[in-house]
């Protein structure tokens, strides 16, 4: 046995190589759990399929025309849905023997949490690089070139990540996580829809068009649209950009709040 | 033991006094005093729901005490929390392993995070699984395998940096009797590197065979402490367990047996089986006189011994002594089993 002993003690890993070592994990867990992957790529895919087809004719007078117009939208509502397992995986996380053990290690505290994120990070990549994919592929054209669907993408990708802490939030404080999955998806579905993925505003009765135009969403879905197009002017970015940092103030100091009292 | 520069600070692992942890109404440990010298394994030993894991769990700095105190190798697990962590290891109660990592990126991450360079960390990983032979298992997810081989992976995990003190929660739950004593063997052999372990458990076998020292909680609260010898000596007596030959006999043995002898002899459950305990505190040579003079008295009244044991209570009885008379305070003399079959010593 004294031949297993290891008395040397390197200084632990700090704040970013733990944090890193931690999103390597989350990759790792995708390479051997693929078919965790099963709603990165079947929300994102379905959405673009059914809403152009089904809405495209009727909305728009074209698939064609409505995809043009829909494929911003439905990389923002592919990616921002996507966001919710953030939550709902961390939440089964926590259950496991295996996080006490981190916990108990002398790293930093919220380094787990970072980790994951940084690693979700690459599932929303993968959600919304199908959605372009396959929008390329039914025929979607951006005007604005690789160079605005890049930064259109990085612009989701933001506020995906901003908005993930909320849903982490959930995931520290409900029990389980079909709990989070249910309560994020009854937060979303009207967040999302009350904006103007779908459609433009100008057909919905004022009320509602007052909901969408303060709804962040909205927010960014103009910035994405029109980073996609081309046209992008600065205050749907910033305000994108503003709610992405509003998010990120509220509810990761709470996360890791709530997670160092865990 | 070899000495290191990090923390000789009294001489004691875990020193806790009166810890209270409640959850709602629940007061899960109530005003639990330890005291674990360094170098030993202690072990603490409780029914289900008895507090063992909430104990371990502030002790490993993972939650909070609401009441009392608790210092681990002289630090406070409130106020030095960080400096705890880096003396210490958690193997929990279920295995600590993320269970869809194989066996060697587990070793790997952990040995990364404590500090460990990507070549280091390999090389580590690749040592630990040679030692616990778990080697034809590295590229396997912990998922798959048994229960006795992540058990030992678990066990691994918490050696990457060999700690001063290891808490192992229930280690040998749900494992089959060669998988028990292989990890006993090891726990044994990360004892002898210096390590001090707490071991929690709800087997007294597991206490009895790998624990120098014994806590016994119940409801929350240490309810009898000491080494395994005071433990038995406290609660229970030597004595004899016979197995006639023919059952109907057995009036007539009892009697005889308890003729001019200071001794309580009790029924068994099974008619051929008699048991015989010695009343007081006596002399260690006690229970043999008590064996020669029964055995020579049956042997003269014609009565056959088909099987005969001699020897010390279990820590059986002792633990069951100790939680049941907190249930039943009544007639304790008659409520204490005599000494458990199988188990009885020769």
């Amino acid at each position: 046995m004294t031949a297993i002993s290891a008395r040397q003690r390197p200084a632990p890993a700090g704040p970013a190589a733990a944090s890193l070592a931690f999103a390597w994990r989350s990759l790792l867990k995708i390479r051997h759990v693929p078919e965790q992957l099963g709603d990165v790529i079947g929300i994102p895919v379905l959405f673009t399929l059914l809403f152009t087809y089904l809405f495209g004719g009727a909305l728009a007078g074209s698939t064609h025309g409505y995809l043009q117009f829909l494929l911003p939208g439905t990389l923002t509502l592919a990616v921002v849905f996507v966001t919710v397992y953030s939550g709902v995986t961390l939440n089964a996380d926590l259950a496991t023997g295996a996080f006490d053990r981190f916990r108990s290690l002398p790293v930093w505290r919220p380094a787990p949490i970072l980790g994951a994120l940084i690693g979700d990070l690459g599932r929303y990549l993968l959600a919304g690089g199908l959605v372009i994919g396959l929008g390329l592929a039914m025929g979607y054209r951006p005007a604005g070139g690789a160079a605005g669907v890049i930064a259109a993408t990085a612009l989701v990708l933001l506020f995906a990540s901003a908005l993930s802490w909320a849903w982490i939030t959930l995931g520290l404080v409900l029990r389980s996580p079909s709990a989070v999955m249910s309560i994020g998806f009854v937060i979303l579905f009207p967040v999302t829809f009350m904006s103007n993925i779908f459609v433009d505003p100008a057909t919905m009765p004022g009320w509602l068009r007052g909901v969408s135009d303060v709804n962040p969403v909205s927010h960014l879905v103009t910035a994405t649209r029109t980073l996609m197009a081309g046209t992008a002017t600065a205050p749907p970015v910033l305000w994108a950009v503003a709610s992405a940092g509003v998010l990120t103030a509220v509810f990761a100091p709470l996360a890791v709040l709530l997670y160092q009292r865990k | 033991m070899k000495t290191r520069t990090t923390g000789i600070i009294g001489d004691l692992a875990v020193e806790t006094d009166g810890l209270v942890k409640t959850f709602g109404a629940t007061r899960a440990v109530d005003g639990v005093s330890l005291a674990v010298p360094r170098g030993c394994v202690y072990g603490v030993l409780g029914p289900n729901g008895a507090g063992k894991t909430t104990t371990i769990r502030i002790l490993a700095t993972l939650l909070r005490p609401d009441g009392g105190s608790a210092r681990v190798l002289g630090r406070d697990v409130v106020r030095e929390a960080a400096a705890v962590r880096r003396l210490i290891s958690l193997t929990g109660q279920f295995a600590s392993v993320d269970a869809d990592l194989t066996a060697e990126e587990n070793l790997v991450l952990l040995a990364r995070l404590l500090g460990h360079s990507r070549i280091r960390a390999r090389q580590r990983a690749g040592e630990l699984l040679d030692a616990f032979g778990l080697t034809a298992a590295a590229r396997q997810q912990a998922s798959r395998l048994s229960g006795g081989m992540r058990r030992k992976l678990d066990l691994a995990a918490s050696i990457i940096v060999t700690p001063d003190l290891l808490f192992l929660d229930e280690p040998t739950t749900g494992l089959d009797p060669r998988s028990r004593s292989a990890l006993w063997e090891t726990v044994r052999g990360i004892v002898a590197d210096g390590t001090t372990v707490l071991l929690t458990t709800q087997y007294l076998d597991e206490a009895d065979k790998l624990a120098d020292r014994i806590a016994v909680i119940d409801h929350g609260r240490v309810i009898a402490a000491g080494t395994r010898g005071e433990l038995k000596a406290s609660t229970g007596s030597a004595g004899i367990r016979i197995r006639l030959l023919d059952p109907a006999q057995r009036d007539r043995a009892r009697d005889l047996i308890a003729s001019g002898q200071a001794v309580t002899v009790h029924d068994e459950p099974d008619p051929a089986i008699i048991s015989a305990r010695i009343q007081a505190q006596r002399r260690p040579a006690a229970a043999g006189e008590l064996a020669a003079h029964a055995l020579t008295r049956l042997a003269g009244a014609g009565i056959g011994v088909s099987d005969f044991a001699l020897g010390q209570p279990s820590l059986d009885e002792v633990f069951l002594a100790l939680t049941g008379s907190q249930a039943a305070s009544a007639s304790t003399e008659q409520a204490q089993p005599a000494l458990a079959g199988t188990e009885a010593v020769l």
